[in-house]
Order: structure tokens, then C-alpha cells, then sequence
């Protein structure tokens, strides 16, 4: 218990009340972060609308290999978070160090993948502006413009999180984490989720529109 | 029992000097105030801070009138008076008025209300200031190295491809310093939800704690969408294109919409707080619970909700649908009615109550007075007909300045003098203080009185030079400037001066309720030696209780 103690930080009175602090706090930053990207989906619909032809015709260029095997691969990495995160509640440290390398591991592996898609896009000439890939509507670079601000700001969120995950790790690793006390863990589990979330959006939107046509 | 401890009649000991307060305790060096994670300390940091803004915006504001004292453009260039008018709008916005009342005034006293020891994220509070202050400092440079032309609105597609001024560097500054607000708010919404102090209901938190929920609720929802708004601007600037670019199929309406949809609920940042401060000094100097308590506090979130819903009533003339015009004309009449039961239940609070006309009353009264100016001429902004008459003149700057300075400034000012002996141990001086607000009342309303009248009248606003048949009301406009700058000077020297020579303050000099008041002042590092339990609802100044105050 003395252990415990020590984590209880001065302005609060017990611990399952700093517990709530943290994981609201984290729930409200999460709608922060959804107004955020918010601004951008709203920009998204409305060309969309506007639109259709020339978006569907854009998206048919995004590299949708690339997209699918990184859908499974941030799919998965949330789930070896949600083992870690367990893995704490049963006071197994061993394994919440296992599987947040795990996860670390995938979230790099999602950043490598993107950067090839991203250097095949670039080789393609489908960054906006006067080397613009010619036969394509000018609208198409609108799509292309959102798709390289959208996935840009989600792969940043994905390198703050391997940030927030190596940080993590390390605390395991010393033996911070138990079944009494695992806030931080829990709090970086919620904003993973939600980065995997955003993406679970940002694949069909950019990458399967009118794809069987 | 807090309640008990009122009754003592410690107030009447001349109170000693102590070391056990948050200046002394903690540290007295510079690197114990920029390292500080006390919620009272990072209040006051945020004080400074908004008072090196609020100059500069201010010098920007009086070179402006002095421009427009005779017709013809002779003091600056067109070109300067753009910047001046961005300076004065940006700063006062962003770096003023947001912070204004929420950072230093709720910083200090939220957690104090709710009987808590700090914040629910100290550290995070630390790191709001300085977010706050890297943007602002970045602001500045933006305006004092080659400026901003834009105005505080940076409307697409002059902002983002015709401007040769420091757009991106401004935005820059302001998407960080939105991050600390962000953080500010997100801070308040777990402290008041999280950190009560036992028997501290919902329905007996003071009415200032729902106007704060209320706004950090705006700020965390609507500045995300604000720092990405801007942030797609910027981009559009450095990439020679983006979404709203008008050549590739792009619409510069929807940044309009976009930057609306942040700035009308920003706009309620800058009220609500004000509401809430005049809540407490209205009960408190009339000696009376607050009338309608549960209509107070359910119109602070009801004004939150409605401000997300009427952002379309900046755009009347934009090129939106009429129907869209009719149903944000109709959605903007619906805030009338959470702004009118708060200025009613004020009015009721005051009736038959025991007046005393201290100076943090003469600034709510002031409040009232102006706000409802303020708020009846924005109902005559909601009408979509007499909006198009008056858009873009004078007549829109008045109303925004009657709710802005008229109504959350003033708010500030007597909420200032209000925690004023619990934020310092010292009383400012009473006679001088009446003075200053009776300076900055009369002040305020020449000021900004004949902008109705010229606005009527069809004067444009952001032009440097006019037509000589409006020089009337502007000559009174900037008379009316001169005396309110000597209304915020004279506060500025008394403050100061009543930090030496003051004489030290009581526990509670009001005789006030609020358990900010149940603590000595200045309160110790960690507010209360103990964590106060509430039994009873806010503003308890029944006769008994008065009775007891009395004698004791």
C-alpha cells in the first residue's frame, strides 16, 4: 500500500478519484482531438458533395494495398494495447512490456508502410500544385490536398503516440504499473484507440470510394 | 464547518503578517514563480501577461482614434491603419480577453470555491501559461516585424494568397496559444467535476463555477476548430493552393464558416465568464441569495449550447441560403432568453436588497447597464434585414464593444477589486476605486455611443479616412477613448501602489459566503488547513446569517 500512496499526487484525496481525473481529462482532450480533425472532415463532406465525380476519380489513385494492410496493422496494435492494459490489471508486468513493444512495433511498422505509400504517391505526381499529375479534374486536387493534410496529421498522431507508448514502456519496464495503479497506461490506451479510430474513418473516405465501379 | 467559521469574528483582529501564504511559501525567487504549479501563482503569471498584451492592443486602439479625429487619412497610411486595427483586434481577442477573466480570475479562485487544494492538472496548468505565452510572444513579433493586415478574421482568399504580411507567423501564434486555452478549459471541466469538496453539490457550486464550466466547455470544444481552420489557411498560403482556393473549385465561404463556427462560441468566452462574476458580486453586495439560482446557472449552459448553433449571423451577407439566413437569424434571437433571465434574476437579486455601492458593485451595476445595451442592439444584428443595412459599419462595432469592454472588461475590473485583498492580503483604496469605475463608465459610453449613432448613418468600418459629415461623433468617439485610458490607468497605479501600502485585508472584507472567503488572505499554498464541508446552498445572506455577521 505504502507503494500506492506515492502515486497519489498532492491535490487529490484517494486514488480512485485522481484514477477518474485522469481518464476524464483524457476524454475530454479525445473531443478536443475530435473537433480537431473535425474541421477537416467538414471541408472533406462538403467537396465531397460538391464534387463526387472528381473526388471518386482522385481516390481511385490512392494505393489501396497500402491502405487495407495498414488498416490491419493499427487494428491490431490496438489490441496488443488492450492486452497491455490487462496485462496490468493482473499484475503481470512482464507481459505489459511484451505487448506494448508489440504495439510500439506496429505503430512503426504502420509509419514505414506509409512512407512507401507516400513515396509512390510523390513518384506519381499527386502532390497539388503545378507538377499536378495532368488528365485529372482540378477538384482532384482538393481530394489530394485533404488526403496528404489528413493522413499527414494522423501520422503525426501516430508518432506521438509511439512517443507516449516508448514512455510508457519504460515505466513498465521499472515496475511502475499494478493492479493498484496503472493510470498513465490506461489514459495512453484511450488516445491509441482513438488514433486508430480516426483512421478507421480516414480509410473508406479516402481510399474506397466507388472503388467497384 | 466553513459556515461556523464566518461566524467568528476574526475579521475584527488586525490581521499580522504571515509567512504561511502562497507568496512566501514555495519559494520567493523568480524560478519558484516560472516553475510554480499553484493554481493561485500561475493566476497571477497570467495577470502579467495579459496586461503586456492589453497594451500594446491599447496603444493600437488609441492610434486609431487619433487617426479618426478629422475625416481625411493624415496621421497613418491606409496601409499602417489596416495593421492597427488587426493589432488591436487579434491581441484584445486572443491574448486578452479570453484569458481575461477564465485564466486569472478562475485560476485563482475555482479551485478556492470548491474547496480544493490545486487544479485537478497543475502541470498541465503550468504548461497552458507558457503554450499561451510562446504564442503570444510569436504574435507580437508577427505585429512589431512587418505586422498583419489582414484583421483578426483572416478571411480566404485575401489572407491566405493577396496579403504581403505576417499571416502565417500570426496564426502560428494563435493555433498555439489555442492549444493552452484547450488545456485551461479541459483543466476547469475535471477540477469542477472532480475535485469538490465533500457536500459540494452541483446545485451548490456559485454560480461563477457554472459560467467557467460552461465556457471551458466552448473552449475545449470550439478553438480545435479554429487552430485547424487556420492551420488550412496557413497551408493554403505556403503551398500556392488548398480547399479554399476559388481555382481549383474551392470556397472561400466555407473558411468563413469554419472560422464562425470557433469565433461565435468564442465570442461567449468573452461573456459568459463576466456573467458569472457579476452573479457573485450582485448577491453579495445586495445581501441576498441570488434570485432563480437554478435559471442562472441552467442559462450559462444553455447560452454554451446555443452559441455552437448561430454562427451563420456573421455571414448574412456572405451568399448563404435565405433559409439558411432565416434559421440562424431565428436561433440567434433564442440567446436573448438565457441573457434576459440572467439580467432579470440580477434585477431581483437587487430588489429589496441592501445595497452597498462598493466599487466591485459600481462595475456589475455598470455591467448590467451596458450588457443589456450590448445584447438588445445584437438582437437588432439577429434581424436579417436591418443586419444588411449595418454590416461592416460602425454600428456592429459599437454592440461587439458594449459586450466585450462594456460588459466582460467591466466584469473583470470588479471581479478584480473583488478577490483583490484575498490575491494580495491588501485593500485598494474604496474612494479611489469608485472614482476609476465611475471614470471608465462615463468614459466607455462616449466612447462607443455615437459608433451607434455613425453606424446608423452608414460610416464603414476599418477605413482610415471618412466622410467629413461623420466627424462629430468620431471627435466624441476618441474624447470618450481619452477618458476611459485615464478609467484603466488609475486602477493600474492604486493596484500597485496598495501591494506596499495598502492596508492589509481581512480573511473575509466583504462578508461574503464563498468559501474562497473561509480561508486567510492570501491563502496558503494549499488553500484551506482543512478541506471545508458544505451543507447549504451558495449565498447564504439571510437575515440570520447577517445577524450573526453583526455581532458575532
Amino acid at each position: 500500500m505504502a507503494e500506492a500512496r506515492s502515486d497519489l499526487a498532492e491535490q487529490f484525496v484517494e486514488m480512485p478519484q485522481q484514477r477518474e481525473a485522469s481518464v476524464l481529462g483524457m476524454w475530454t482532450f479525445l473531443s478536443t482531438e475530435i473537433l480537431f480533425f473535425g474541421a477537416m472532415f467538414m471541408a472533406y463532406i462538403t467537396y465531397r458533395t460538391i464534387y463526387p465525380g472528381a473526388f471518386a476519380e482522385a481516390s481511385k489513385h490512392t494505393i489501396v494495398l497500402y491502405g487495407t494492410l495498414n488498416t490491419a496493422i493499427l487494428l491490431t496494435s490496438s489490441l496488443t494495447m488492450v492486452l497491455a492494459v490487462h496485462a496490468a490489471q493482473e499484475n503481470r508486468s512482464n507481459w505489459v512490456v511484451r505487448h506494448l513493444l508489440f504495439t510500439i512495433l506496429l505503430a512503426v511498422a504502420f509509419l514505414v508502410i506509409k512512407g512507401l505509400e507516400y513515396h509512390q504517391d510523390l513518384s506519381e505526381h499527386l502532390w497539388p500544385g503545378p507538377h499536378f499529375k495532368p488528365g485529372l479534374p482540378p477538384q482532384a486536387q482538393i481530394f489530394w490536398f485533404l488526403y496528404w493534410s489528413m493522413t499527414g496529421l494522423h501520422a503525426l498522431h501516430v508518432t506521438v503516440g509511439i512517443g507516449l507508448l516508448s514512455v510508457m514502456t519504460w515505466m513498465a519496464r521499472r515496475g511502475r504499473f499494478s493492479a493498484l495503479y496503472y493510470n498513465p497506461l490506461d489514459v495512453a490506451a484511450l488516445y491509441w484507440h482513438f488514433v486508430d479510430v480516426v483512421w478507421i474513418f480516414l480509410y473508406p473516405l479516402l481510399y474506397l470510394i466507388n472503388r467497384s465501379s | 464547518m466553513n459556515n461556523a467559521a464566518s461566524a467568528v469574528p476574526v475579521a475584527s483582529a488586525p490581521p499580522l503578517k504571515r509567512s504561511n501564504t502562497y507568496l512566501v511559501e514555495g519559494g520567493q525567487t523568480l524560478a519558484s514563480w516560472l516553475l510554480t504549479t499553484d493554481h493561485k501563482r500561475i493566476g497571477l503569471l497570467y495577470l502579467f501577461s495579459i496586461l503586456f498584451y492589453f497594451t500594446i492592443a491599447a496603444v493600437a486602439a488609441a492610434l486609431m482614434r487619433l487617426e479618426l479625429i478629422t475625416p481625411p487619412g493624415d496621421v497613418v497610411s491606409s496601409e499602417t491603419y489596416n495593421k492597427l486595427f488587426t493589432i488591436h483586434g487579434t491581441l484584445m481577442v486572443w491574448f486578452f480577453l479570453i484569458p481575461s477573466i477564465p485564466a486569472v480570475l478562475g485560476n485563482f479562485v475555482i479551485p478556492m470555491m470548491l474547496g480544493a487544494k490545486d487544479v485537478a492538472f497543475p502541470k498541465l496548468n503550468l504548461l497552458s501559461w507558457y503554450l499561451f505565452n510562446l504564442g503570444g510572444l510569436l504574435a507580437t513579433y508577427a505585429v512589431a516585424f512587418g505586422g498583419v493586415d489582414t484583421g483578426w478574421t483572416f478571411y480566404t482568399p485575401y489572407s491566405s494568397t493577396y496579403s504581403n504580411s505576417n499571416v502565417i507567423t500570426m496564426a502560428a501564434g494563435i493555433f498555439i496559444a489555442g492549444f493552452g486555452t484547450i488545456l485551461t478549459g479541459l483543466n476547469f471541466i475535471i477540477t469542477v467535476h472532480k475535485l469538490r469538496a465533500p457536500g459540494l453539490t452541483w446545485f451548490r457550486l456559485p454560480l461563477f463555477i457554472w459560467s467557467l464550466y460552461s465556457t471551458s466547455v466552448i473552449m475545449v470544444l470550439a478553438t480545435p476548430v479554429l487552430a485547424m481552420t487556420l492551420a488550412l489557411m496557413a497551408l493554403e498560403r505556403i503551398w500556392g493552393l488548398g480547399v479554399f482556393d476559388p481555382k481549383l473549385g474551392g470556397d472561400p465561404v466555407l473558411f468563413q464558416h469554419l472560422f464562425w463556427f470557433y469565433s461565435h462560441p468564442a465570442v461567449y468566452i468573452m461573456i459568459l465568464p463576466g456573467m458569472g462574476v457579476v452573479s457573485e458580486l450582485v448577491t453579495c453586495f445586495s445581501r441576498k441569495p441570488i434570485f432563480g439560482y437554478h435559471f442562472v446557472a441552467g442559462a450559462s449552459v444553455a447560452i454554451a449550447i446555443l452559441g455552437f448553433l448561430v454562427w451563420g449571423h456573421h455571414m448574412f451577407v456572405s451568399g448563404q441560403s435565405v433559409f439558411a439566413g432565416l434559421v440562424f437569424s431565428f436561433l440567434s434571437y433564442m440567446v436573448a432568453v438565457p441573457s434576459a433571465i440572467k439580467v432579470f434574476n440580477w434585477t431581483m437579486t437587487m430588489h429589496r436588497g441592501s445595497i452597498s455601492l462598493a466599487t466591485p458593485m459600481l462595475y456589475a451595476l455598470g455591467f448590467i447597464g451596458l450588457f443589456t445595451i450590448g445584447g438588445l442592439t445584437g438582437l437588432f444584428l439577429a434581424a436579417l434585414g436591418f443586419d444588411v443595412h449595418v454590416t461592416d459599419t460602425y454600428f456592429v462595432v459599437a454592440h461587439f464593444h458594449y459586450i466585450m469592454v462594456g460588459g466582460m472588461v467591466t466584469a473583470f475590473m470588479g471581479g478584480l477589486h473583488y478577490w483583490w485583498p484575498k490575491i494580495t492580503g491588501r485593500l485598494y483604496p474604496e474612494k479611489l476605486g469608485q472614482l476609476a469605475a465611475l471614470i471608465m463608465y462615463i468614459g466607455f459610453n462616449l466612447t462607443f455611443f455615437p459608433q451607434f449613432v455613425v453606424g446608423y448613418l452608414g460610416m464603414p468600418r476599418r477605413y482610415h479616412a471618412y466622410a467629413p459629415e461623420f466627424q462629430v461623433y468620431n471627435v466624441l468617439s476618441s474624447a470618450g477613448a481619452s477618458i476611459l485610458g485615464v478609467g484603466y490607468l488609475l486602477p493600474l497605479i492604486y493596484f500597485l501602489w496598495s501591494v506596499k501600502y495598502g492596508k492589509r485585508a481581512p480573511d473575509n472584507p466583504w462578508n461574503a459566503t464563498g468559501l474562497e472567503w473561509q480561508t486567510p488572505s492570501p491563502p496558503p499554498k494549499h488553500n484551506f488547513e482543512n478541506i471545508p464541508r458544505v451543507d447549504k446552498m451558495p449565498y447564504d445572506y439571510s437575515p440570520e446569517a447577517e445577524e450573526r455577521m453583526v455581532h458575532g
